[in-house]
């Protein structure tokens, strides 16, 4: 029965996998077969309540989904809006103190409520789970081999030997290199992309009907991001199963899913085929969504729209539609009662607003429906467009030349010796100059914190030079250097962890001021929390009271306090959710336009980059890779490696997304303790792959420089122009 | 004055009440409001009071001699009895309780302040400062408290009770002060730390007013825990006669002489050792929600 099953959903896989013939009426289940194929996993009514009595958190309320085999359902939502606790309860893995009511149906049977025996046979075997931790998923004392074969045992009596076999078979079709070997490795041997494989391989060492992903990729970088997600869809295309991928990032569900559905504050507000939605929303809450991501193929011309206030605490939900609040085109009837999903437009395509139709006959856009609000970022660009001085004429704020950090690497504890060297920085180099945003991008791994590290520290560099303000660090009195700090101010990734919890906020903004000997700081104070678009009430609450959003407008403003020249942001928006991100990065756009201040950038999401930065530099292994103007960084990248780091961040655009051709590297980043020779990306080059072996020895043997490619553009590789010539 | 403009002074004089309440005010209301920290802090608030107040309402002093009576029960002429050299038991237990508050209270203060600033600074810059300083902990470890004390004792005659205070502290500080070098060495990688540092506040700015505070509660329950530590340290060096020196009597020196006649004149020592289990206790309680309040992500009541 099982290779039956498997049998139908290849086929229909194979249907699905030709993507590419453009937007698809309804990618689920057309044409081939008429009767659709039962639903293998079907969640009705599902109410999750935490605690009991008036303190009692409504997570889940009426939550309601059915997937069909070989079908990939996607849940998109932000954080707290019930994604996660649904497909535990599906798992069966709440805590006692949950209370659930509802129905979950695995092929047919009841589970909510089945007793621990029937729910552990159901476990691993019909439904399975892939976690956003991979380290955590993995028990650290076993070898990775061992536990999946562990996996194969708990549900198939078969012999030790067998399962391990099947164990390394598995792990081969994950593609793990060198399976058999690999098997016997510890999972702190693996990196996080090999374990992400070997969490998958467990999931369907069992063959399962069900896979439940949450947030998969969430923890990987994107190049790694690709290669599991193409795992994933090799996972399903061997097993037939059903996939339900829980995400918050709506380009990996284009690419990925056949359906889509939105929750919000514990409820599903919008479900369909991803094209009905993405092309034909009619929820707004969605849109907002949709028009609050920065897109990899848009530069700073597209306006963020961002979502007005946050989501609403589960304990405490308005009495109408959840989104009522935080809706531009809310109607009175909003406040009265929460509206039920209904059926718009094409069939399956379901939302929850009272005016859905209206938005369906009307045929509102995004852009209109939030359009009173965009307004003021559009004029801002028309601000921007008018630069006063070309680049060249601009001051000089910050030059970082052939920057050097290396840590040694020692073993031993008594007699201390050194084994090696990790080559963190290798010789970067890259300038700021007034008024202009320089993103520095790469995966984890590629020394950019390192490189921020070593700038903030205003300390002598360990080789080359930095130069802040017209002052070089390594010649720099301690009069000199307090004076930097003034003009350098940081932004850091954690709002929560870079706000000093025992402080209130008006504390935090006043200690940068009395740092640097202000005396009156009421009323700068004020003025800060303004600016950022906080009330002067805030200042007497402590950091723990406020949002993710609302915490980093704190640290944007203790960072404005001194009027800086130059402001360091380290992944500022990665901590937030996309509606909010919007916000703070629309903040940061205008604040620079208005007090001329410089930024030097540092993110691993492209997309952002893209949508504030004016030049970027692309590292690779402690080196950079491609630097230059950001729109012909990002429109004509003549870099292997940023061809490939771009073409792996997914677009939230369904039809774009499969049609494109993505370029996957293979395997991981090399240790930054032993660089390969020569280029440092050679070994997961496509390029140098397909170079004749004559010509591949300049790869081996020289490094490469960064040479300009004409104006503002430069790249590290001897064989640039034979790419951009393909 | 129109409608708009009163309006806007309102908001402007709102603005300006609200000014950032002091972190001392907070921590202080949080406390009175737990059951634990009212009574704690009733109940030391009381001792203080008989301490420092309770002799004006007798006539006996704590040197008087009443040779009239010796070893007399409770009366109304003597409230707590008399001992067996005559002198009144209320009269001397007040004085010792007193003795004992200042000297337990002083120590304990003094003992933890030094252990946050000797480990924040040791763990904070690293190097040399924190090597010399590891050294000198690890000295002071070794070396038998007491019995340096007892060697000390004569030092401390003739009112010289300021310097006991200090040579008690001198051995309370060292295990916290190991805790708190290696929680600065984790709070030292924090990011609001590196934000403080980049921002350009000065380094020993940054340790008082970020890293200590941010300790705050294992200082705080620390120095509690000192206090009673000091109280009866104190007690028992007196108990064998090297604290506090005759004429002056403490808790100590009178639960010594109480506990020979305890036995059949009971008010000689029963006074005095329980004035003792309530001053510990309370300062316990005290500590205890103390720690609570410091604490602004612990649960709030209320």
């Amino acid at each position: 029965m099982t290779s039956e099953r498997t049998a139908d959903a290849r086929s229909r896989n194979g249907r699905t996998g030709g993507h590419g013939s453009g937007a698809a009426p309804l990618p689920l289940r057309a044409g081939s077969d008429p009767v659709p194929a039962d639903p293998v996993l079907e969640v009705r009514d599902l109410d999750i309540t935490f605690g009991r009595g008036p303190g009692a958190v409504r997570a889940v309320r009426g939550m309601g989904y059915a997937v069909r085999p070989g079908e990939v359902l996607g849940i998109v939502g932000e954080s707290g809006s019930g994604k996660s606790v649904t497909s535990l309860a599906v798992m069966g893995l709440l805590p006692p103190h949950a209370h659930v009511t509802g129905s979950v149906r695995l092929r047919g049977q009841e589970i909510l409520g089945a007793p621990e025996r029937t729910l552990t046979a159901f476990r691993g075997r019909t439904v399975s789970m892939v976690f956003q931790d991979p380290l955590s998923a993995l028990t650290p004392v076993y070898r990775v081999g061992d536990q999946i074969a562990e996996a194969v045992r708990v549900h198939q009596r078969i012999g030790a030997a067998q399962a391990a076999r099947r164990a390394v078979e598995l792990l081969d079709l994950v593609g793990i290199p060198n399976a058999a070997q690999r098997a016997r490795a510890f999972p702190h041997e693996f990196s996080g992309g090999m374990r992400q494989r070997a969490v998958i391989a467990m999931a369907i060492a069992n063959d399962p009907d069900v896979i439940l992903c949450d947030e998969p990729t969430t923890a990987l970088d994107v190049t790694i991001q690709a290669q599991v997600l193409e795992v994933l869809k090799t996972a399903q295309r061997e097993t037939g199963a059903a996939i339900v991928i829980i995400t918050h990032d709506l380009g990996v569900v284009a690419g990925f899913a056949d359906r889509v559905l939105v929750m919000y504050a514990g409820r599903p507000v919008e479900v369909g085929s991803v094209d009905e939605v993405y092309y034909r929303t009619r929820m707004p809450y969605t849109m907002g969504l949709l028009g609050s991501i920065p897109r990899l193929d848009r530069g700073r011309e597209q306006p963020l729209v961002p979502i007005e206030g946050s989501p609403p605490s589960p304990a405490a939900l308005p009495p109408g539609c959840p989104f009522e609040p935080r809706c531009p085109i809310a109607v009175p009837a909003c406040a009265e009662s929460e509206p039920e999903p209904v059926r718009v437009g094409s069939p399956g395509h379901l939302a929850a607003c009272v005016r859905s139709g209206e938005i369906e006959a009307e045929g509102w856009s995004p852009a209109q429906i939030y359009g009173m609000r965009a307004v003021a970022s559009t004029a801002d660009t028309a601000v921007r467009g008018e630069r006063p001085r070309p680049r060249g004429e601009r001051d000089l704020v910050l030059a970082v030349d052939g920057l050097v950090k290396h840590y040694p690497l020692t073993k031993g504890t008594l007699l201390r010796r050194r084994v090696g060297t990790v080559r963190a920085v290798d010789g970067v180099s890259f300038d700021i100059r007034e008024g202009e945003t320089l993103g520095l991008v790469g995966e984890s791994g590629c020394g950019k914190t390192t490189t921020l590290m070593e700038i903030l520290e205003l300390a002598a560099p360990q080789g080359g030079g930095i130069t802040v303000l017209g002052h070089d660090t390594a010649r720099m009195s301690a009069r000199d250097r307090m004076a930097v700090r003034r003009d350098m101010q940081v932004v850091f990734q954690d709002p929560l962890a870079s706000l000093d919890p025992r402080m209130t906020v008006h504390d935090i903004l006043a200690e940068p001021l009395r740092a640097h000997g202000g005396r009156e700081v009421g009323p700068r104070v004020r003025e800060l929390l303004g600016m950022v678009g906080l009330e002067a009430g805030h200042a007497a609450r402590y950091p723990q009271d406020f949002s993710g959003g609302q915490r980093q407008r704190i640290g944007i403003a203790r960072a404005l306090a001194l009027e800086p020249r130059l402001v360091v942001l380290d992944e500022p928006v990665s901590a937030l959710d996309v509606s909010i991100q919007a916000g703070v990065l629309n903040l940061l756009e205008e604040l620079r336009t208005r007090l001329g201040l410089s930024y030097l950038l540092v993110a691993h999401d492209l997309a952002v980059v893209r949508h504030i930065a004016d030049r970027v530099a692309v590292m690779y292994l402690g080196r950079i890779a491609e630097i230059g103007q950001a729109d012909r960084v990002y429109d004509a990248p003549m870099h292997p490696y940023t061809r490939a780091l771009l073409s792996a961040v997914p677009l939230p655009d369904p039809v774009m997304e499969r049609s494109r051709r993505r370029i996957l590297l293979e395997g991981d980043l090399p240790s930054p303790a032993d660089p390969p020779s020569g280029c440092r990306f050679r070994t997961r080059c496509p390029l140098f792959r397909s170079l004749d072996e004559a010509v591949r020895r300049r790869c081996v043997e020289e490094e490469p420089q960064v040479r300009r490619l004409g104006d503002d553009h430069g790249v590290s590789c001897h064989f640039a122009e034979r790419l951009g010539a393909e | 004055m129109t409608i708009a403009e009163e309006e806007l002074t309102e908001q402007r004089a709102s603005v300006d009440r609200i000014k950032a309440p002091s972190r001392l005010r907070v921590v202080m209301g949080r406390l009175l409001r737990s059951g634990r920290g009212r009574t704690g802090s009733v109940l030391l608030a009381l001792i203080f009071l008989l301490a420092f107040a309770g002799p004006y309402l007798t006539r006996w002093t704590y040197t008087a001699k009443d040779f009239t009576a010796f070893l007399a029960p409770p009366s109304t002429e003597h409230w707590w009895g008399t001992l067996q050299t005559g002198a009144d038991v209320y009269a001397v237990t007040l004085r010792g309780t007193r003795r004992s508050l200042v000297v337990g209270l002083l120590a304990a203060v003094v003992g933890t302040a030094l252990a946050a600033v000797v480990g924040a600074f040791a763990g904070y810059f690293g190097s040399w400062t924190d090597r010399s300083l590891t050294w000198v902990t690890d000295l002071l470890l070794v070396l038998p408290a007491f019995l340096i004390l007892a060697i000390m004792s004569p030092l401390f005659a003739g009112g010289q009770w300021p310097m006991f205070v200090l040579v008690l502290a001198l051995f309370l500080w060292m295990v916290t002060s190991k805790i708190v070098r290696s929680m600065t060495i984790s709070l030292r990688e924090r990011e609001f730390i590196q934000a403080a540092r980049f921002m350009g506040v000065p380094p020993t700015r940054i340790i008082f007013r970020h890293i200590i505070p941010n300790m705050s509660s294992l200082l705080v329950v620390d120095a509690t825990l000192n206090v009673s530590a000091a109280i009866l340290t104190e007690t028992s060096l007196s108990y064998f006669g090297f604290g506090i020196q005759p004429p002056d009597v403490s808790l100590g020196s009178l639960i010594a002489d109480g506990a020979q006649t305890a036995l059949y004149a009971p008010w000689t020592f029963w006074f005095c050792a329980g004035l003792l289990i309530v001053t510990v206790l309370a300062v316990n309680l005290v500590g205890d929600s103390l720690r609570d309040a410091f604490d602004p992500t612990a649960r709030r009541s209320g």
